[in-house]
């Protein structure tokens, strides 16, 4: 039981770090701004201008 | 609100749901065999008799084994709280950052310390140490689920905070506040009674297999007294606590609490209705509003149940959304109307600052200041849009409360019968025990369903609806996620759920 269970948790967790965090869920925010002065100001104008989130 | 990619939004909060979903399947069960675990080897440490060891041995590898699953899916959610729920992380971020930080730091180090020891410290360390490494795993797998709660507490009931508008984000100013409200107190307190109960189901629902099969009687008549009295205990805490959490909602939810017992319209001395079924009956004023096709009424009971006053008046969804004067509730209408003015000031805010401009900029700060408790609603033309999914809502929450009650029943009678010593004569007592394991997952389903529907189109309560929370994302990549992850997971499910079998098949007690 020991063997085939830790080989199931290390291809979640390979499927999860090198498959779906890399390719499927890289980081919004950090990804796309420099600054988190950019971040707040892209934040702010996505929750003001409801218009250009389309 | 037509603006917004909704599909993209809908996607989202599938994806999530279904991340949820899965995580919720063995996460509870967990958290509560923890403690049964370290009971079981109280009583071994207590006794010295070695079938209470092989007995915690065996409740220890399937406690492991959903351990591994349910670390693995929680970190896909915080995966996704970056990737598809970017406005949403950054705009309550210092709120949520602060409990999941002690939640790593100080509840998964002290678990993953001691839970090496517990799985392989048994001929390494002294029985005393073992035990109490083991009890140490249980409070740990607990103390994290306190952080992660108090987070979701936080988004049905916002306190503690001030929202910077410089930086777009919600500041804690009082850490105690967030982590005592009694919106997060209730919420921990309901979801790990419940959790411990649908775990006292699964060592019961094990047992009662075994006690079926006629196979393991040892493990499994002894593991029926404690599950069965753990489970006792833990389901009425978890009636108490979810009557204090439905007493919560009434106050700093009423739409949620009208959309449980479906009540349209607010009334004095309010009947609870039991049990009943809702047919489609729009109205020129709500498009989508339900009547009853049958129900069963307890006179009085909602009223009770909402402000411990039998005559109190619960208002309806028709209050809230059109307002009532005579008891005060401000209409939908009105907070739409100050929620517009709020993001409106904001943004002039944000640009009388970058020009420069300090008479407008200070105005704006303190228009959007007095009118940022309503932000949210500024979204919304139609105030019906702020309703939740009634039925869903209705039918959830009876259902979690119809198990609820049930759990309660059949803790008594397997209690009961095992301390008489007559639980194995009881076959359809035993197979009502087996079939719990299921109705334990559909009673935390639902209950969470109750939480997480009943509170839309929230994600954090009153100030940011979902629609505004997610990432400006391709939906489709939000579609293929969603696909990849169900055929992934299902097929890492079933495997897990197969090793699980094998252990419950293959166990043998020894004989005694």
């Amino acid at each position: 039981m020991g063997k085939k269970l830790w080989l199931i948790i290390f291809i979640k967790l390979f499927v999860m770090f090198a498959i779906l965090k890399v390719f499927f869920f890289p980081d919004f925010l950090k990804t796309n701004f420099k600054s988190d002065t950019e971040r707040g100001d892209y934040v702010i104008e996505q929750i003001t201008s409801p218009v250009s989130n389309k | 609100m037509e603006h917004f990619d909704l599909t993209l939004v809908d996607w989202s909060r599938a994806q999530f749901a279904l991340t949820a979903l899965y995580h919720w399947i063995f996460v509870p069960i967990t958290l509560g065999t923890s403690f049964i675990i370290a009971i079981m080897e109280t009583i071994y440490v207590k006794t010295g008799q070695e079938i209470w060891k092989r007995i915690t041995k065996f409740w220890m590898t399937l406690f492991g084994i959903n351990f591994a699953i349910g670390v693995a899916t929680g970190i896909i959610l915080e995966f996704e709280f970056g990737t598809n729920w970017s406005n949403y992380s950054w705009f309550v971020g210092d709120i949520f950052g602060a409990p999941l930080a002690i939640e790593g730091i100080m509840a998964f180090f002290m678990e993953s310390t001691f839970i090496a020891i517990m799985f392989f410290g048994w001929d390494k360390v002294s029985k005393k140490f073992h035990l109490t490494s083991s009890w140490l795993v249980a409070i740990g797998s607990n103390l994290s689920a306190l952080w992660i709660l108090v987070a979701n507490a936080w988004m049905q009931n916002p306190v503690g905070m001030e929202f910077n508008p410089d930086t777009a984000r919600n500041e804690m100013v009082d850490f105690w506040q967030v982590l005592f409200s009694p919106t997060a107190v209730n919420k921990f307190l309901h979801v790990i009674t419940s959790a411990y109960t649908y775990s006292a189901l699964f060592v019961i629902g094990i047992s009662a297999w075994y006690l079926l099969k006629k196979k393991n009687l040892a493990l499994a008549k002894r593991s029926m007294v404690v599950a069965s009295t753990f489970g006792l205990i833990t389901s009425l805490f978890m009636v108490m606590t979810g009557d204090e959490s439905a007493r919560e909602v009434y106050k700093v939810q009423p739409m949620k609490f009208a959309a449980m017992e479906g009540l349209y319209y607010g009334e004095t001395n309010a009947p609870l209705v039991a049990i009943g079924i809702f047919e489609n009956a729009p109205t020129p004023q709500d498009p989508k509003a339900k009547e009853w096709a049958a129900k069963i009424e307890i006179p009085n009971l909602l009223s009770y149940m909402a402000a411990l006053d039998p005559h109190a008046f619960v208002p309806g969804i028709h209050d809230l959304v059109h307002g009532n004067k005579e008891q005060g509730i401000v209409s939908y209408y009105d907070k739409i109307a100050r929620g517009k003015t709020a993001i409106q000031a904001l943004a002039e805010y944000k640009a009388a600052k970058k020009a420069g401009d300090r008479e407008k900029t200070a105005a704006s700060l303190a228009t959007f200041k007095e009118n940022y408790k309503d932000f949210g609603y500024g979204y919304y033309d139609d105030p019906h849009d702020l309703i939740p999914n009634v039925p869903l809502t209705f039918y959830s929450f009876h259902t979690m409360v119809g198990l609820g009650t049930l759990f309660v029943l059949i803790f008594i009678f397997t209690l009961i019968y095992s301390v008489k010593d007559k639980i194995v004569d009881k076959r359809w007592l035993l197979y009502i025990a087996l079939w719990s394991i299921p109705m334990g997952f559909l009673a935390q389903e639902a209950g969470w369903m109750v939480a997480e529907f009943g509170r839309q189109p929230w994600v954090v309560q009153d100030y940011m609806p979902t629609l505004t929370a997610v990432s400006n994302i391709d939906h489709t990549s939000v579609m293929i996620t969603v696909l990849l992850f169900t055929i992934t997971f299902t097929v890492l499910l079933i495997a897990e759920i197969k090793i699980m079998l094998k252990q419950i098949n293959g166990f043998n007690d020894g004989g005694h």
